[in-house]
């Protein structure tokens, strides 16, 4: 697939944008602060309903006006759909698929699928676990879009749970007063539910993931790996084979460590206490993998979303933001190779000459909230 | 800001639910135009509803006597409870004209964020009406929300060992509806509670 036009309305430092793309290469480029990433960004708010830089909407509204829109009009086996989207900070977003306004924001969620690579990627190895299992559950919903209720439902049963845990723990400190835990099996049985299925679907990618990380790795950097992914599940025991398993697992775990949780006051086992193990041979690559080997590894678990996704039918757009300019030129080459042949990759740069020859294609120049086609296309 | 009494009537309907301070200002600025019988009879209500209306000493539906009007009816079978969250439930319900039993409100949902456990509901008091044997079902028509799925769990699990029927309102497709615009949660949910068709 690819995005045949953008159209922003307010959308971070733009007041109005158009731009017209094709299938290809294209690189924006222009100084710092101009406003490059702020595109890239807005097309990636029409695949995942969220930005990559922020959590909340609000900073995408460009100051002092009320709402955002964006607009991109996505091609894909010669059909063209137009997705919609009305970013209202506070107030619920709105969409529009094809100019009719039946559909709820999530129902856009599929039509357009981005693999982002981003200077950020970093903290994928060298980061926090949080941070691996962003990545995984974002990977999910891209797969399938059900799973990101699945997630919210996850989070407010632990938000509840945790409630419950900490007023325990507050009573307890208080005086020795017994709090009333009385809920507290109802909240484990629905924890243990939405968390064993959570659970069965980052096992099942982690599996699906591995042979072409391992793949990507070795083309990125040849004779460098092997690269293995390895679950770090917070719940003791054999991987589970099925949810149900998974259920049973994280029901026992619970029951295992109540007391804990509740001198701690919050919930100890679970999927949000789970971690994604990077190893390179035999030694994990966060802590032991130098400088270079970890961007390896971070571009290699996204070249595996990439190929993932595109096994799935429907070939994502490839979002390369400032990525290059972090990359010594024997990766940067790599890479560039690598993704060159992608249905449409996105590129943005400070300096033309960070974007690798490779990559020659269409160029826009950015400055001061001005997108210019400066050649090719 | 406006002077001393339009300012207080504003504030006063600003603090009422689902109202903003534009609406406010306009429900004001129409009170005022408006004919002084209509406004009193606007405040005689207001003034009923709270010295007249209690909650009913058995369900906690609204009521204005010592019973509400469900809970007075020898009419309605004493062996089915609903129970609901709110007394706006019990109307919905009411609408339907398909439940001939009677109604227990628990005046919310188990939620620890916002600080409400069972203690805080009305629970105490639906156990003493299962005390007696009367009741052979027990229907949970709490939300299907996560709040209120939890406190349907936990009364089931409660009322169980009572040795009385405990079922829950199931969840699926509205009716006159199309299958393709139901959510996938919601189709979900209906496919898990489908049923055999008897013909």
């Amino acid at each position: 697939m690819h995005v045949a036009h953008l159209s922003l309305a307010d959308f971070r430092s733009y007041a109005r944008a158009e731009v017209s793309l094709d299938p290809g290469v294209t690189a924006f480029v222009g100084p710092n602060g101009q406003g490059k990433t702020n595109l890239v960004e807005a097309v990636g708010y029409l695949a995942t309903l969220g930005s990559h830089r922020v959590a909340a909407d609000a900073p995408l509204v460009r100051l002092g006006a009320e709402r955002a829109v964006v607009r991109g009009s996505v091609v894909q086996d010669g059909r063209s759909t137009l997705i919609e989207l009305e970013i209202n900070p506070g107030r619920a977003n709105r969409a529009r698929i094809n100019r009719s306004s039946n559909v709820r924001p999530r129902d856009v969620l599929g039509l357009l699928r981005t693999v982002l690579f981003a200077p950020e990627d970093l903290a994928l190895v060298k980061g926090d676990p949080g941070e691996r299992r962003r990545f995984l559950d974002e990977l999910l919903t891209a797969r399938t879009p059900r799973l990101a209720g699945v997630r919210q439902d996850y989070e407010r049963v632990l938000k509840q749970r945790n409630a419950l845990l900490r007023t325990a723990a507050m009573a307890r400190r208080a005086g020795g007063g017994r709090a009333d835990l009385s809920t507290l099996d109802v909240w484990d049985g629905h924890l243990a539910r939405a968390g064993a299925e959570l659970t069965a679907f980052r096992l099942q990618l982690v599996a699906a993931l591995q042979p072409l990380v391992e793949k990507a790795y070795e083309q990125l950097a040849p004779g460098g790996g092997p690269t293995a992914l390895e679950y770090r599940s917070s719940v003791e025991g054999p991987v589970p084979a099925s949810r149900e398993e998974a259920y049973e697992a994280l029901g026992a775990a619970l029951a295992a460590s109540r007391r804990q949780e509740v001198e701690r006051g919050v919930t100890l086992v679970g999927p949000h206490r789970d971690d994604l193990l990077l190893k390179l041979g035999p030694l994990p690559a966060k802590g032991y993998a130098s400088h270079g080997e970890s961007w390896s590894y971070a571009l290699a678990l996204r070249l595996a979303s990439y190929e993932l996704l595109r096994a799935d039918g429907g070939e994502p757009v490839l979002v390369l933001d400032d990525v290059f300019a972090e990359l010594d030129s024997r990766r940067r080459d790599r890479l560039a190779e690598l993704v060159a042949p992608g249905e449409q990759v996105l590129v943005t740069a400070a300096v033309g000459e960070d974007v690798p020859r490779a990559l020659a294609g269409a160029r826009f120049a950015v400055a001061d909230g001005d997108v210019r086609r400066v050649t090719g296309g | 800001m406006y002077e001393g009494v339009v300012q207080d009537l504003i504030d006063e309907l600003g603090r009422l639910p689902g109202v903003g301070p534009k609406s406010a200002q306009r429900i004001a600025f129409h009170i005022l135009q408006a004919d002084p019988v209509d406004v009193r009879r606007l405040a005689h209500a207001l003034q009923q509803v709270k010295e007249k209306v209690r909650f009913c000493a058995v369900c906690g539906n609204v009521a204005e006597a010592e019973l509400c009007r469900v809970c007075q009816d020898p009419r309605r079978d004493p062996a089915l409870i609903c129970v609901v969250e709110e007394p706006k439930d019990v109307v919905a319900i009411e609408r339907t004209r398909e439940f001939r039993g009677r109604y227990h409100v628990l005046g919310g949902a188990i939620s620890p964020i916002e600080g409400v456990g069972p203690d805080d509901l009305r629970i105490r008091e639906l156990l003493g009406r299962l005390a007696d044997g009367t009741v052979t079902e027990l229907i949970l028509a709490t939300d299907p929300n996560l709040e209120g799925e939890a406190t349907a769990t936990y009364l089931a699990r409660l009322c169980k060992p009572m040795g009385l029927k405990v079922t829950r309102l199931a969840s699926g497709l509205p009716v006159g509806g199309d299958l393709e615009y139901a959510d996938e949660v919601t189709l979900g949910r209906a496919f898990e509670g489908r049923r055999l068709l008897d013909v």
